[in-house]
């Protein structure tokens, strides 16, 4: 849940770990995230569809994926921090009914203007602990040497 | 050993740059506590309008991705029909202000790159294309690039 505060850019150290978040995608989900984002390629719910596709069934969607380590990274930053960009890479295919983790790890603090920035590594791995999707994400963190800002 | 002929068509070069036409969506309070509850993101920021009042953003915003779900204007695709299987390659985002309920977005796309690869699956066609979603006040929201893979 995000409703807790930023961590301060200060408190945030170069090679700390973010808190994983563990996904348990079912079909049933990937139906309402069809649903949700218009997204209705059939390879997403429809078995035979997929396997006529070369696929082993039904896959995740990528953007769902996405959305995982959009999550994983807002839930770091809570209300006060601001997500400036992220980007991921699906390298390899994701199931219903598999147990995803999403993991992350700070490799760079820096200020660029007034604005406090953290870049991490994002990336999910499969119930296997293969890592399927990566990435990486900038955040803004409030300062303990600013006074805090509306967004 | 066949030449197999170049992916890249002079079709999709000249498409590379040209706009779409721009589509305009009005964000519901609805459509976003439906995106987050598919993604499974209990963030209150999403759709406790206390909570969202209290944080920074002054009341609700919707999930990083779910502009995912707001699609640009048609375009003309220059694809050719025997690349009939098509995978999401990934998407690279850059978030500049927060979509609320209410807003307007007009998205447009453009095709922005495109290049072949021979991997798993055999040749592929690499396409990235650039959204942009601008709110109802002229500002810009957020940038998405998007690699479509075909084969």
């Amino acid at each position: 849940m995000a409703s807790h505060n930023a961590p301060y850019w200060e408190d945030v150290r170069e090679g700390a770990e973010l808190p994983p978040l563990v996904k348990r995608p079912t079909t049933q989900q990937l139906v309402r995230y069809a649903g949700a984002s218009g997204d209705y390629y059939q390879v997403h719910y429809d078995t035979a569809f997929a396997q006529a596709q070369g696929l082993p069934g039904v896959i995740l969607h990528g953007a769902l994926k996405n959305a995982f380590l959009g999550q994983l990274v807002t839930d770091w930053i809570g209300a006060g921090g601001r997500l400036k960009r992220l980007s991921c890479q699906y390298r390899k295919m994701d199931v219903p009914g598999d147990t995803l983790t999403c993991r992350g790890v700070v490799t760079k603090k820096s200020r660029q203007g007034a604005l406090y920035l953290v870049k991490c590594d994002v990336w999910l791995e499969n119930g296997k602990g293969e890592k399927t999707t990566w990435g990486s994400a900038t955040v803004s963190l409030p300062s303990r040497a600013e006074p805090p800002r509306s967004p | 050993m066949s030449i197999q002929p170049p992916l890249i068509t002079p079709e999709i070069r000249q498409a590379i740059g040209v706009e779409s036409e721009p589509r305009t969506h009005e964000v519901e309070k609805g459509a976003i506590r439906r995106f987050a509850e598919a993604i499974e993101d209990p963030n209150p920021l999403y759709t406790d309008e206390v909570a969202a009042r209290r944080s920074p953003y002054g009341g609700i915003t919707a999930p990083p991705t779910f502009l995912r779900s707001l699609a640009p204007g048609p375009a003309p695709s220059p694809v050719r029909a025997e690349l009939g299987r098509r995978l999401d390659g990934g998407s690279e985002w850059e978030y500049f202000e927060p979509v609320r309920p209410g807003d307007r977005i007009t998205v447009t796309g453009r095709l922005v790159d495109a290049s072949e690869r021979t991997g798993s699956v055999g040749r592929m066609l690499l396409l990235t294309n650039e959204l942009r979603y601008v709110n109802q006040f002229g500002q810009l929201v957020a940038v998405q690039r998007n690699t479509l893979i075909l084969y």
